[in-house]
């Protein structure tokens, strides 16, 4: 096949300065607003670490401790300012480190853009030191991927790379630089990239659609919305929020969809999916018209699939295609971006109220609270619980927080008990679960927004997959609130082999390093907490810290997340204990 | 809908760009599903690549996976068709001792009967030709086995639906 054909439109006269590849591709990320990336020097990417050493009163380059945490710190950057993250890396061993953050990007949906240096031209292909074919490892999990090898398709690689990045629904691209590009000089210029022929970012809308919706959503007697992360990726926060409360409808989120609607609004009746909350997961199988928004029927979601909303009409508000009747058959498919559906089906709803039902989901609650809510956040036996912490935090931030979870029991509990009063509060890794997300992702959040108070939110097991980047906090100064919910376990499979595999703890018990004297080898102020009467003043003394800070709470080893959906079984098939 | 398994031929317009293929192929691999044939060449579109698919799935899978392929930023279109809907064509390669040729009266009649055509023909072996269904081609393999095939092989399906496909009007739309 012929060789990248990158189509890019003219915006600015061009003015053409000859430079080398690698100061191209710190110009164009200049020239694309970046400010920070995240990244891990090495041989093949040496020539660009020179510039950034030029061009530092610029851009900003954070030295993670592994390429893998400049992703995540690169996606914490992404999901929190809702610009394009950076990373960079070197070819070889440099670039595979990358590719967990890529998948969980991919699969997340966040705008990120990895740049990897590659190994010479003339050396492709035959096995060099440090080569890897970078393009065909990540081609499964990018958005869009490519390689240069002329200094002169630097430019409108990345800036194809950019557009791509953050239009429609957004995600990760890669771009492998090779070594001779990088020293290879040529006359640049900069061209923001608007357009790719053959790419719709955001489809049209289907005439009639909004119409067919407005009329089903009127007629319903029991509609039930259930959001996702597409609300906050459209930024359409305030036109969901106003079609709530119009349309009087009770909504429920999806993980990443999380903060979209303040936890303490009245009709945000909870969590959806595996560990979501009682009456949501209940009601899904009782609801008329269900309403999806910007979410995509995951299997931790819907549960059996088969045993689905079966009596409901489907509408599903959705910016990719390709999710339309992918898992659920939807009646009504609403194409476009959230932000502009919302806002044109808007006119169009009915003011409603829906009373009765609505008082469903709150006769629900009332039982989840009794069984459940109450023993996790207010517990009166022994031994405290991941819940009683996550209260104790909402209680010092007040909900303004941004909560940064890693992934297992601890990250079910913070997305269940936070409070989220500011919408990009919850980053988290979904759809990938990738455990060692947490504690890298809250280093890009904090960069990204240093007015926002960060907690990073870890179990013991995550904590220790990405431990390395105690450093990069403490290098950066960046003032990151670091939780580890200890109970000396890999908590939630340790659950499963509770509740499926007969009792049988294979390889999830773990005997534990001292965190404080580990955090405190890297200059954090840092405090264990074992006992209930000292974990305010921990959670006061910890969010009052001008700096980053560790704490460590040793919670209650078998504790389990209830309620609990069973892999495979129907939604209302949820169990309390 | 269908939802027994059937043969479907796939028509993929593309950017003629690197690593499109391996994207392609990757959403039908996912799935574990064999891919029956592949063809890409150029398409009637001056830089516009079409990829032929043939694949054995249900028709609720196959308007999943398009929905995926058209997914893929360099992807201009995906359709997806039966048997029925297109003209399809493959092309079978048969080398075969030139002995045979001149000895075997039989052989001789199988490639008039089956309007094969011959390629080359020189000392030591010749090369015979055959277009049409992959039925058609299995016969002409089946008959001439016995007599001694030195090589055989036989292409991927290509096809051109009996409906319009409208992608110049498409790209027009892109391009504006």
């Amino acid at each position: 096949m012929a060789t990248e054909t990158i189509k890019s439109k003219q915006t600015t006269p061009k003015i053409t300065e000859r430079i080398s590849g690698s100061e191209a591709i710190v110009r164009s990320l200049i020239a694309e607003d970046v400010n920070i990336i995240y990244g891990y020097p090495g041989g093949a990417i040496m020539p660009v670490y020179d510039e950034l050493y030029k061009y530092q009163d610029k851009i900003h380059h954070v030295l993670t401790r592994h390429e893998q945490g400049a992703t995540h710190a690169a996606q914490g950057f992404a999901r929190i300012s809702g610009k394009v993250g950076v990373a960079i890396a070197t070819s070889g061993p440099g670039a595979t480190n990358l590719i967990t953050g890529i998948a969980d990007a991919q699969i997340d949906s966040t705008p990120m853009v990895c740049i990897t240096g590659q190994v010479p031209s003339h050396l492709l292909g035959s096995d060099a030191f440090q080569e890897t074919d970078i393009v065909g490892i990540s081609t499964p999990v990018t958005k869009w991927n490519c390689q240069v090898t002329k200094a002169a398709d630097i430019p409108a690689a990345l800036a194809k790379a950019f557009y791509i990045a953050r239009s429609g629904r957004p995600g990760p691209v890669l771009v492998d630089i090779t070594k001779d590009a990088q020293f290879e000089e040529f006359d640049f210029s900069y061209e923001k990239c608007l357009k790719v022929r053959s790419y719709v970012p955001v489809p049209k809308t289907v005439e009639g659609s909004l119409e067919a919706a407005a009329t089903l959503i009127n007629s319903a007697k029991k509609p039930f919305i259930v959001w996702g992360q597409g609300v906050i990726l459209s930024e359409a926060e305030e036109q969901f929020k106003a079609l709530v409360e119009k349309a009087g409808i009770p909504a429920a989120w999806t993980i990443l969809g999380a903060s979209a609607l303040p936890t303490s609004h009245p009709l945000n009746v909870g969590m959806l999916g595996m560990h979501g909350n009682y009456a949501p997961n209940k009601l899904t199988n009782e609801c008329d018209v269900l309403i999806a928004i910007g979410m995509r029927f995951d299997d931790r979601v819907t549960g059996d699939l088969s045993k689905y909303a079966k009596q409901a009409k489907v509408i599903h508000f959705e910016i990719d295609p390709a999710e339309i009747n992918k898992n659920v058959k939807a009646d009504i498919a609403v194409l476009g971006d959230a932000k502009d559906t919302l806002s044109l089906i808007l006119p169009l709803i009915q003011k409603n109220a829906h009373t009765e039902w609505h008082q469903k989901f709150k006769d629900l609650y009332a039982i989840e609270y009794e069984k459940v809510i109450k023993n996790d956040l207010h517990p009166t036996k022994q031994g405290l619980t991941m819940g009683e912490v996550i209260n104790e935090i909402n209680v010092q931030s007040k909900g303004e927080a941004a909560i940064v979870t890693d992934v297992g029991q601890h990250q079910m509990i913070a997305c269940r008990y936070a409070d989220f009063n500011k919408t990009k509060s919850n980053i988290t890794s979904g759809g990938l679960g990738t455990m060692g997300f947490g504690l890298p992702a809250a280093i890009g959040a904090k960069m990204a927004a240093p007015e926002r108070e960060v907690v990073s939110i870890s179990g013991d097991g995550g904590y220790q997959m990405t431990i390395q980047e105690l450093g990069t906090i403490f290098q950066q100064k960046a003032a990151v609130k670091i939780v580890v919910l200890n109970n000396e376990f890999l908590g939630m499979v340790r659950q499963w082999q509770q509740l499926f595999f007969d009792k049988r703890y294979a390889s999830t018990e773990m005997t534990n390093p001292n965190f404080v004297a580990i955090a405190e080898g890297y200059y954090l102020k840092a405090r264990k907490v074992t006992k209930r009467e000292e974990l305010a003043a921990a959670v006061k003394e910890m969010m009052e810290s001008k700096e980053a800070y560790f704490l460590e709470v040793c919670v209650e080893k078998e504790d389990n997340v209830f309620p609990m959906v069973p892999s495979g079984a129907s939604v209302s098939e949820v169990r309390l204990a | 809908m269908n939802t027994e398994k059937q043969l479907f031929t796939v028509s993929v317009y593309t950017e003629n760009n690197i690593g499109l293929l391996n994207r392609v192929s990757a959403i039908f691999q996912r799935r574990g599903i064999n891919i029956e044939s592949l063809n890409i060449s150029s398409s009637e579109i001056e830089g516009v690549s079409r990829f032929t698919i043939v694949v054995n799935v249900e028709e609720e899978n196959i308007k999943k996976i398009i929905g995926q392929i058209e997914k893929q930023v360099e992807v201009i279109k995906a359709y997806y068709h039966d048997d029925d809907e297109t003209i399809y064509q493959i092309s079978g390669l048969f080398k075969i001792k030139s002995d045979l040729l001149f000895e075997e009266r039989q052989i001789q009649n199988i490639i008039k009967e089956s309007s094969a055509r011959i390629v080359t023909v020189n000392k030591e072996f010749f090369v015979l030709e055959k277009s049409g269904k992959k039925e058609e081609i299995d016969l002409l393999h089946r008959e001439l086995k016995p007599f001694g095939i030195m090589q055989y092989t036989r292409s991927g399906r290509i096809a051109v639906t009996k409906d319009e496909m409208k992608i110049s009007t498409l790209l027009e739309t892109y391009n504006n």
